[in-house]
């Protein structure tokens, strides 16, 4: 208990508020564009490449006074499927939970093919989320049909 | 179907696209039937396409409807930077029903999403073209007597081909076992490969049209074109051996039919033209038809 307290304190605890645990280092930054932390007014802290015991190294996120809807959180679990979110009142875990893969998405992710309709006018994207046959996450677009795979994936 | 839009080859099961050709044959028994003589319809076209236009102004016309459009983007107000969202909403109020082809993928959808009228997809960029698919089936049962269980080689761009992954994706739901012949560069990509794996039946891949001529029903040529190799020298290499002559076809089954989505450069040698397992410029009639089967069942006439 002691050791994981002092773990968590590595950046700033929150008396109320969100911390999202266990995401990749390499995606803790897009992870913030999604959740559009980077214009929020509220407290954010966050710290990448720490140790993890299970992952090897992780990004965590903490934002104060802030409680996502389950839509809004599962937004990142495109880039950040391992990560875990821990809604704190009161310094305390009043709720915590995995974050699930969304089957729809609509409007935040950019269609990889320069030819489809959504990249030449103000269409909003709309994709259906999906597993291949090597577990990968791929998106397909609901415009022009076609499929964006991980490394391609870039967010408004 | 009243009232709906085709789009992609997904959007119809496999009992709609019976249905659609069941009427289509009807229409091929009686072609000239004035049942849209109230009607106009939109053809609008993006990018010129004469083949598809005419196809379908030919069917609109048989069935007396006016035919509003354009016959590309330049004389349009597209040309003047309107969205196409603007476009389709205005024109949506002249028409009953817009038949568009445009160079972006996706952009049918979209505008069927705004329309607020059926929409009829004629080629958006390099995604859908699915009439094509309907008269390729309907070319397929009308020569074959049924779409069950048929053996069909694609000759040529199975890469690139829009019609032929449309009809490979069409025909997963028929039980047909396909005969993929491309060179190396131009094989059928494998999201398409994944929906004949679904469906749990088989393709079979070879680099030659002889080595499967003889054992098919229907011989799905394609058009290769220079600027789909990176290397030049390949083109070379390989362009003689996706030519269709007579010669190659002595041994193939009497019921055999050769069909190509047209225009043909040099692929199929003119001589075959009076072979009588030639069938590719029946097939663009079938087209018209088809058009108008499904023109028809859209508004609400059949």
């Amino acid at each position: 208990m002691e050791n994981s307290l002092r773990k968590e304190l590595k950046v700033a605890a929150i008396e109320n508020g969100t911390v999202i645990d266990h995401i990749p280092s390499n995606k803790l930054f897009t992870a913030i564009r999604i959740l559009k932390l980077d214009t929020s007014s509220n407290p954010v802290y966050f710290g990448t490449n720490m140790s993890s015991k299970k992952y090897g190294s992780k990004g965590i996120i903490k934002i104060g006074d802030r409680y996502f809807g389950r839509d809004e959180i599962n937004k990142i679990a495109l880039v950040a499927p391992t990560a875990t979110l821990i809604e704190i009142k009161n310094y305390k875990v009043t709720n915590k939970y995995k974050l699930e893969i969304p089957k729809e998405i609509q409007s935040f992710a950019k269609c990889f093919n320069p030819k489809c309709i959504t990249n030449h006018q103000a269409v909003p994207t709309k994709f259906k989320v999906f597993t291949d046959e090597k577990g990968l996450i791929k998106l397909h677009c609901h415009y022009c049909e076609k499929t964006t795979s991980q490394e391609n994936m870039v967010f408004n | 179907m009243k009232n709906r839009s085709l789009i992609s080859i997904n959007d119809f099961s496999k009992e709609e696209y019976i249905k659609i050709l069941d009427i289509a044959e009807d229409f091929e028994k009686n072609p000239r039937q004035k049942i849209l003589e109230n009607h106009v319809i939109a053809t609008l076209f993006f990018e010129p396409s004469t083949r598809t236009r005419l196809s379908f102004e030919s069917a609109i016309s048989q069935l007396g409807g006016k035919i509003i459009g354009f016959t590309d983007a330049a004389s349009s107000s597209v040309s003047k930077g309107e969205t196409l969202m603007d476009t389709i909403k205005t024109v949506a109020n002249y028409s009953d029903l817009i038949v568009m082809r445009h160079p972006l993928d996706g952009s049918a959808r979209w505008a069927s999403e705004v329309a607020g009228i059926p929409i009829i997809n004629a080629g958006d960029g390099a995604n859908q073209h699915p009439t094509q698919c309907l008269l390729d089936l309907y070319s397929i049962r009308k020569t074959q007597g049924t779409l069950e269980n048929i053996h069909i080689a694609f000759v040529g761009d199975l890469k690139y081909g829009r019609t032929v992954h449309s009809l490979v994706i069409a025909l997963t739901q028929f039980n047909a076992t396909f005969h993929l012949v491309s060179p190396e560069e131009l094989k059928l990509p494998s999201a398409i490969k994944k929906y004949i794996k679904d469906a749990g039946l088989n393709y079979h891949q070879y680099t030659s049209i002889e080595a499967i001529v003889d054992q098919v029903d229907i011989l799905y040529m394609t058009r290769i074109q220079k600027e789909r190799f990176a290397d030049p020298m390949e083109y070379e290499r390989v362009k003689n051996s996706y030519i269709l002559k007579n010669e190659m076809l002595e041994n193939s089954k009497p019921s055999m039919r050769i069909l190509h989505p047209l225009p043909r450069v040099n692929e199929i040698e003119e001589a075959v033209d009076k072979n009588p397992k030639a069938y590719y410029f029946q097939q663009a009639k079938n087209g018209v038809y088809v058009r108008e089967a499904l023109i028809a069942s859209i508004l609400g006439y059949k």
